[in-house]
């Protein structure tokens, strides 16, 4: 397994091996299936439809629709408006969506097509809508084409609202899993506090199994919220590498002051997004939520000495990573290699000021891929691997044990209906790790050593 | 089976006219196929706007045909998506002898970034190919072209000449952006022109190693299927030169031309070199199909004819015999859970067609079959390929045009007796699907979304099979699935052991109890 990759560190200067990242539009597909009845559009050929939609549905194991332009060589010569014309007028006359989602992808940010102007003269139905974001394959990563298309949905819906602001918050909770949503949503409904949520995946990608199918399920933000966004007191934008550039943009376009929080994953992210609803909205924190907290607390004290100066390696995405680099250091571990595929200066400078401030040594990396990430623990090995599902690769080349985190994980199931987010996320976090943690100890103690309780 | 016209035609109402004259033309009932020949539309472009399941050129190629091959670094080059999803997603089992010349595991993009784009992305493309060669030092190399790169014009074929002097290693370039063609198709096509020209025919052997030497083409390995095969073969005492491309290597294929025969499992992804072969080097291939027991029963009788021994021919049926002996009450079993239900099955360019027969003996009717990317000779015989007009979006896709090898070429059989057996056995030809599917079923040929959900609905199978992006559609519905490209990680289905396993699979999918849970107590009994 990975046989191939050498302790030697070599010098790269090109290209990834073994990517710990992928493209925008597969970001901006996931996002457009977070507003209800939508159809995600990719607007190119048709093999990057049919990647990300294969992709989505192996993580989610629930159906994932979405239609492409369809390209042929002719439509990459010509320009692909009449394509996305055709397609526009097939997609609402066959499956009937309320709303349309149009990203493009590298082929059609190539040849440069001009999506708005394409769009100004399409034929679109009565009450009937198609947004747009711009996903150039060659930019960023899946978390730039998942807020490219949050940005787009306040871009091409948010219209700019009345002065008088409502006592209600915005909710932008990143690249996470339709769980974690559930599970952002459930906290802010035991406060109490009047909420818009978009994307909202919930009931789209973890949709029930009822016995009939259902292209568009119930979940999903509507898209009416979406455009009375701009109302909100103000926004919070969980992730600031999925999130931020819409809140921003919702400022801009209507007075609707951001707030950028981390993802709520582990104690102190959770801490902070509650404190900034509570002192926002000038109200306590029910006695359900900081119950739950004082049992999180119960549990990390209790199994301080499992984690305790472990050494971790982990991967994954940028919003995720500062957040679960945080909630690892407050178990007292040693996130000693944080690695993330999408660049970002600023991941590197955050997690590195986080390192430092808990007095520990570890490598951070932007821009990396899992070889390097694979190399650096041959250098220096690790007492946990955290990421997606292709680090079982390196933990079994390695023989470290691994905890499925992220996107994507394929190989499990459930993870998506269940939280990492909150104090409950944080709670079953500590049982994935030490879950890991223990059963490697079980399996590789002496007879004599192996004990009933741990 | 009762499929009425009127049902069909008001599938069709439902649809714009323009796209319902389009898709009628890739949609029939089959009618007695001993009275004439029905003609399906394939192999044209989608409709834009359509779900389709269909993939891109790069996927064929990449992912389907060069991926495979172990012992090579595939590069790919694009920006990062393309490479990663084609990476360890389909199931492509390999063995290697040195475990440092397996590179499945590593997926190489050149990741491309605006500036590449802008300013061309040829440097890199080198500079990563020296990297790879520095790293892992393989037998061989493939470059993979993506969208992009065709559009801004990297000349990845003089990058990938340079390189080959440079490092003295073979790295060959496939032109394979997913805009070619109508659908991965244009993929299998491209790689095996890139295959024929840059491998085959360059190893040293020039005699077979084994009197019956054979290699097993259109095979991928998926579940462990060409080693069920292997088993089988090497049982009965053939000598697998070549298997392509599942499990297979540089150092393998580039000897595939001494066999005395090559086996054509997936005839759409890889008939190209099969024919190639035969005009290049002489070789006679055979169609076969290792799905079902009978199937492979006749395939193996078949390679027997071939090659005429006595011997074999015994070794063949006593081999059958035994394995029939071992299967035959296993299969029973599952066969009473089976019996009596239908199935429908859209996958691929050739198992929508070879999965029938497995059905039949479980049981089971075909009720709908069709392909994602066939062409319209998979379905209607290889008869009609001289009938096929050639449309702007296949003539982009360059045609090889192989000639008799100088030194390597040799008869392998008599056209005579060559004549003889093509009377007997499927030698250098194909019938198609249309053919073996029973009165009254249905053929759709890129069938998409909103067709799979209507035609589930009128024809109500049992069973739906198919790949992930519409299983859970099915299932939604209440109807097991099967993914028929990754078998759901499950298999080997191929030969002997995998009907049975096959079997057990599908079985396990109708008893299982999780299906009675679908309707919750309170609405079945009501307050």
């Amino acid at each position: 397994m990975l046989d191939s990759t050498p302790k030697e560190m070599i010098q790269r200067k090109v290209g990834l091996i073994n990517p710990a990242k992928t493209c925008q539009p597969i970001g901006a597909m996931y996002a457009a299936l977070g507003i209800y009845r939508c159809l995600p559009h990719s607007h190119g050929s048709q093999g990057c439809c049919s990647y990300h939609r294969s992709h989505l549905t192996r993580h989610f194991r629930d159906p994932i629709m979405a239609s492409s332009s369809s390209f042929t060589e002719g439509a990459s010569v010509f320009g692909g408006g009449a394509n996305l014309k055709t397609s526009i007028k097939n997609v609402f006359e066959i499956y009937d969506p309320d709303i349309m989602a149009v990203h493009t992808t590298c082929l059609t940010e190539t040849i440069g097509d001009d999506i708005p102007s394409i769009l100004s003269t399409a034929e679109v139905p009565e009450g009937k809508r198609v947004i747009y974001a711009s996903t150039p394959s060659y930019v960023g990563s899946h978390i730039t084409g998942f807020s490219n298309m949050t940005t787009g949905m306040v871009n091409c819906l948010v219209e700019p609202g009345e002065k008088e602001k409502k006592e209600q918050v915005n909710v932008l909770p990143g690249f996470v899993n339709p769980g974690d949503m559930r599970e952002i949503k459930r906290m802010l409904k035991e406060l109490g506090i009047k909420f818009i949520m978009f994307p909202d995946t919930t009931g789209v990608v973890d949709s029930p199994m009822t016995g009939r199918y259902q292209m568009f399920p119930r979940g999903g933000a509507r898209v009416k919220d979406i455009q009375d966004s701009g109302s909100s007191k103000f926004t919070i934008a969980l992730g600031f590498f999925a999130s931020s550039e819409a809140a921003f943009l919702l400022d801009r376009k209507c007075s609707v002051p951001p707030v950028v929080l981390r993802t709520p994953v582990g104690i102190k992210a959770t801490d902070e997004f509650l404190m900034t609803l509570r002192n926002r909205f000038i109200q306590d924190i029910p006695y359900e939520l900081e119950e739950e907290r004082g049992q999180l607390v119960d549990i990390m004290t209790d199994t301080h000495f499992h984690f305790h100066g472990r050494k971790v390696a982990l991967f994954g995405d940028p919003d995720m990573l500062t957040a679960m680099t945080e909630f690892l250091l407050s178990l007292g571990m040693i996130p000693a290699y944080v690695l993330t595929g999408s660049p970002g200066a600023l991941f590197e400078k955050e997690i590195n000021t986080m390192l430092k401030a808990a007095g520990v040594e570890g490598k951070v990396r932007a821009a990396g891929d899992l070889f390097e990430l694979h190399q650096w623990i041959k250098n220096g090995p690790v007492d946990l691997l955290i990421g997606n599902t292709y680090g079982k690769y390196i933990a079994r080349a390695e023989d470290i044990p691994f905890v499925r985190l992220g996107f994507p994980v394929m190989d499990r199931s459930v993870h998506s209906y269940l939280p990492v987010v909150g104090y409950r996320g944080a709670m079953r976090l500590i049982e994935m790790i030490s879950g890991a943690l223990l059963d490697r100890a079980d399996r590789d103690a002496a007879e004599e050593d192996f004990e009933l309780v741990m | 089976m009762g499929l009425h016209e009127k049902d069909l035609n008001a599938i069709f109402e439902r649809y714009p006219a323009k796209v319902r004259r389009n898709r009628k033309k890739h949609i029939l009932v089959v009618k007695d196929t001993s009275q004439e020949r029905q003609q399906i539309e394939a192999n044209t472009r989608t409709i834009p706007g359509i779900i389709t399941t269909r993939g891109c050129a790069f996927a064929g190629c990449k992912g389907v045909v060069l991926g495979p091959l172990k012992d090579m670094v595939h590069i790919v080059h694009g920006p990062v998506g393309c490479g990663y999803y084609a990476w360890l997603t389909r199931r492509n089992k390999a063995r290697a002898e040195d475990p440092k010349k397996n590179f499945l595991h590593y997926c190489v993009t050149t990741d491309m970034q605006e500036s590449d784009i802008v300013f061309g992305g040829e440097k890199k493309l080198s500079g990563m190919i020296d990297e790879v060669v520095e790293i892992f030092k393989p037998n061989a190399i493939t470059v993979s072209a993506t969208c992009p790169v065709g559009l801004i014009g990297d000349d990845i074929n003089a990058i990938a000449r340079e390189a080959q002097e440079k490092h003295k290693i073979p790295i060959l370039a496939f032109s394979c952006e997913g805009y070619k063609g109508v659908s991965q198709s244009a993929g299998h096509h491209i790689a095996n022109n890139g295959l024929m020209e840059g491998i085959v025919g360059q190893g040293e052997m020039t005699e077979p190693p084994h009197r019956f030497s054979i290699n097993l083409l259109g095979e991928y390995n998926i579940g462990g299927d060409s080693w069920e095969i292997d088993r089988i073969l090497q049982g009965i005492g053939y000598y697998l030169v070549a298997p392509m491309t599942g499990d297979g290597s540089f150092e393998t294929l580039k000897n595939a031309h001494v066999a005395e025969l090559n086996l054509v499992q997936c005839h759409r992804s890889i008939n190209y070199i099969a024919e190639m072969l035969e005009t290049k080097y002489g070789t006679p291939w055979l169609k076969v199909n290792f799905i079902g027991i009978q199937n492979t029963i006749d395939s193996l009788r078949d390679m027997a004819l071939y090659f005429g021994d006595r011997e074999l021919t015994q070794r063949t049926e006593e081999f059958i015999a035994r394995e029939l002996a071992m299967i035959e009450p296993v299969m029973e079993q599952y066969k009473k859970i089976c019996q009596g239900k239908t199935a429908f099955c859209f996958v691929g360019g050739s198992r929508g067609h070879h999965y029938q027969g497995l059905f039949g003996e479980m049981g089971m009717d075909t009720v709908l079959a069709g392909y994602e990317f066939a062409h319209r000779d998979d379905y209607e015989g290889r008869e009609i390929i001289p009938d096929i007009k050639l449309d702007a979006d296949s003539r982009n896709i360059p045609d090889l045009k192989v000639t008799p090898d100088k030194e390597l070429f040799r008869l392998k059989i008599t056209p005579e007796k060559k004549k003889e057996l093509q009377d007997k056995i499927p030698l250098s030809n194909y019938q198609g699907m249309i053919q073996e599917m029973k009165d009254g079923s249905l053929v759709v040929d890129d069938l998409n979304h909103f067709e799979t959900e209507e035609f589930i609905r009128l024809l109500k199978p049992d069973l739906f099979a198919s790949g992930v992006k519409d299983k859970y559609v099915a299932q939604k519905m209440g109807i097991p699935s099967k993914q028929l490209h990754s078998y759901d990680y499950s298999g080997p289905y191929e030969g002997f052991r995998g009907a049975v396993k096959f079997a057990e699979d599908v079985a396990m999918g109708f008893v299982s109890p999780t299906w009675n849970f679908i309707l919750p107590p309170w609405k079945k009994d009501p307050l």
